[in-house]
Parts: structure tokens; C-alpha cells; sequence
């Protein structure tokens, strides 16, 4: 459940940018996920709503959306979006595809009241 | 107030607040912000200073990472027995509950720090931060970072470490690495372990390593049994130690 250990950090950084951008209250929190980011969806949305309890983002809510992985062929160059870290290339079936990204764990936008 | 229940809980973020309240919108106003903030961040961040402590320190740190069980602490045992007595090493061992595996490794021979992570299934970087504290001054070159038993969440945090040692038991079954590919997908060598019960169980070590590497291609392997001693000695070449 290391869930529970990222929506503390979430909410320590939502706590500080309460600060720097000054505002009051969170009342939406987005995160953008990659495939490979090794999170559930649902064990973050079970840890998000007790973690958030007493500080700015209590009672908000949690919209997650997921990214796409990007990744490219190192036989033969073709570039796809892979739904495991195993996947073989589509096009020629080999595998060890080069993944430049997927295990996003971003915070992507806030709304705020003041 | 909190003006979304009425708690006082953001009095002190109200407070910091309060000067520029007066220019603000009204408080009805729900503003959209766009941010970029990895959800890592903090944990990175720890991890790069821990990399440049260790850097600096000219200590190798590896991370252990195993599903419980797989025989870590042991192999530990018996690396600490096989290294030359004075050859400085540090451990730490991260485990949920009990201090068993340092008092496993200080009778060894080796400085130990026990993290108990409670709930948490993984070491963080800030934890080993503060063992550093204790470890470091006594210069070890060595430094072994025995993660929680678990196969899924040590994968996602780095420790600053500059070598990730993935220990898997012929037990386990050959399937692991498409199982649980994240672990696999950062790890610099696998490690066969309990090899002695090759005989009694069904494990292919030819597919397991096909498997490992579509997710790791070219990773490095290893074989061990640590009660009969077989492997050790290759062992210790990768660590860069000739026993
Ligand atoms: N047959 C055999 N058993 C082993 C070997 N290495 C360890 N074991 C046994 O496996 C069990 C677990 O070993 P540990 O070294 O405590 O495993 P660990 O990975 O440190 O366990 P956790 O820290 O709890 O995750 C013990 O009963 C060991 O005696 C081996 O090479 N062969
Ligand atoms: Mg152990
Ligand atoms: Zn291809």
C-alpha cells in the first residue's frame, strides 16, 4: 500500500503551494498517471479522502487521468504506446522496446478557491 | 476558516495569507491552476542527496530488493562471512516490524541500522537519510540497503543507491518477471537464490531470465545458495570484492 505514502506526499505539497500561491482551499485535485506508475486507482481514491482530512484539500475531489506510454523500437525504430513493460513491438515483434515514458506520478492541475 | 466545512484547520494558512487577502477575488471564486509537480518529488530529492553523500563517502550502496523470504539477510550473513574482517560494511534493513535482521547481521560481524516502516511496504529515502547519519562516519565502503520484503512498491522508490540487486528464490516460480515487470525494469542484476532446492521444484531458470530480460534486456544473472555457499564466489566478484 504504498498509496497511502503518496497521497501524504500529496498532501504536503498541496499544503505548501496553499502558501506560495495563496490560496485557501483545494477543491480538485488532478493527477495524470502513467501506466507503469504501479498505483490502483481505487486504493488512491480509499487513502485520498482519509489523508486529506483537516488540511486544505479536505473533502476534495480527485480526478485521475491516465497517460499513454510512449516508446520506441530498438530494432527497427517503429514508435508505439506499449500496455505492459513487456510488450513486443507491434510491428516487428521483437522485444525490449526503449519506454521513454509511462510511470507518471504528476499533479497536473488545482482548483483552488481563495 | 476552512471554507469548505467551516473547521479551523487552514487558520494558519489563512493567516499567510492575510496580506494579500484584501486584493484577492472573492472567496466564491474557484480559480484553475495549472501545476507540473512529480508526486515523487520529495522522495527524489532525498535520493539525490543520499547518492551524493555516498558519492562523496566513495561508499557503493546497493538496494536488495526480494518478495519476503527469498533469503536476503542470509545471503548478507554469509557475504559478511566471506569478506575479509577488516573490510569496512554497513547494512541497513528495512522490515515492517522487529529489529531480527539487524541482530542478525551485527552477530555477523557488520554496523547495522533497523528502519521498521510500520504499514509502509518499502523504504523511502528520507528514512535512509537518517541512517546514513549513523553509518557513514565510520567510512564503510560497502553498503548493503536490505528493502522490505515486497516485489511491488520498493520498485517505485529509489534510495540513492547505485546498484538495485533483484533476489528472486527458485521457489518463487519462473513467471515472476511478468508478474511484477516494474521491479524488473530498474533492477542491475538478478540473483537466483536457494539453488540447493533446484531439485524439488520446478524452475526454469532459462525462461525466467527470457522473461526478465524483454523487460531489462541484457540484465545481468547470478546463481546462488547461500546454506551451501555455491555462487558466492561470483557474487563477490560483482560486488567488486575477490573473497
Ligand atoms: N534451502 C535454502 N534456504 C535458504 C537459503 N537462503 C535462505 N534460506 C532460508 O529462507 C528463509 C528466509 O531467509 P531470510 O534470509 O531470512 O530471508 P529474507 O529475504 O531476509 O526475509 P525477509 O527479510 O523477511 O524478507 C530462512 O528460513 C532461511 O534459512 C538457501 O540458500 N537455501
Ligand atoms: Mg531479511
Ligand atoms: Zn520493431
Amino acid at each position: 500500500m504504498h498509496e497511502l505514502s503518496l497521497m501524504e506526499s500529496l498532501r504536503d505539497i498541496l499544503e505548501a503551494e496553499a502558501v506560495s500561491q495563496q490560496f485557501e482551499a483545494v477543491q480538485v485535485v488532478e493527477l495524470t498517471l502513467g501506466p507503469f506508475s504501479h498505483v490502483e486507482a481505487e486504493a488512491l481514491r480509499f487513502c485520498f479522502d482519509s489523508v486529506m482530512r483537516g488540511s486544505v484539500a479536505e473533502n476534495a475531489e480527485l480526478r485521475i487521468q491516465w497517460q499513454v506510454a510512449a516508446a520506441e523500437c530498438p530494432a527497427c525504430g517503429h514508435r508505439c504506446s506499449p500496455q505492459t513493460r513487456y510488450d513486443p513491438c507491434p510491428a516487428c515483434g521483437a522485444f525490449g522496446l526503449r519506454i521513454e515514458s509511462g510511470d507518471e506520478l504528476m499533479i497536473s492541475h488545482l482548483e483552488v478557491t481563495p | 476558516m476552512c471554507g469548505t466545512c467551516g473547521c479551523d484547520q487552514t487558520a494558519r494558512t489563512a493567516q499567510t495569507v492575510n496580506d494579500i487577502s484584501r486584493l484577492s477575488p472573492p472567496r466564491t471564486e474557484q480559480r484553475r491552476l495549472q501545476v507540473e509537480i512529480n508526486l515523487m518529488a520529495q522522495n527524489d530529492h532525498w535520493a539525490a542527496l543520499n547518492r551524493k553523500r555516498l558519492d562523496k563517502a566513495q561508499c557503493l550502496a546497493l538496494n536488495l530488493m526480494s518478495s519476503p523470504g527469498s533469503g536476503k539477510t542470509t545471503l548478507l550473513e554469509k557475504t559478511l562471512q566471506a569478506l575479509p574482517g577488516s573490510f569496512p560494511v554497513a547494512v541497513i534493513e528495512g522490515d515492517q516490524q522487529t529489529e531480527q535482521d539487524a541482530e542478525r547481521i551485527r552477530a555477523a560481524g557488520a554496523p547495522a541500522v533497523q528502519i521498521n516502516t510500520g504499514k509502509g511496504c518499502h523504504l523511502e529515502a528520507q528514512r535512509v537519510s537518517q541512517a546514513l547519519d549513523q553509518l557513514l562516519p565510520a567510512a564503510p565502503h560497502l553498503l548493503f540497503i536490505e528493502n522490505v520484503g515486497n516485489l511491488v512498491c520498493p520498485a517505485g522508490f529509489d534510495l540513492g543507491e547505485q546498484r538495485r540487486v533483484l533476489l528472486l528464490s527458485v521457489t518463487e516460480g519462473d513467471d515472476k518477471p511478468l508478474k511484477y515487470p516494474d521491479i524488473f525494469a530498474r533492477a542491475d542484476l538478478v540473483l537466483f537464490t536457494k539453488t540447493d532446492l533446484l531439485p524439488y521444484v520446478d524452475f526454469n531458470r532459462d525462461r525466467c531470465l527470457e522473461f526478465a530480460r524483454r523487460i531489462r534486456p541484457g540484465l545481468p544473472a547470478l546463481s546462488v545458495s547461500a546454506t551451501r555457499g555455491d555462487g558466492l564466489t561470483e557474487w563477490l566478484e560483482w560486488l567488486g570484492q575477490p573473497g
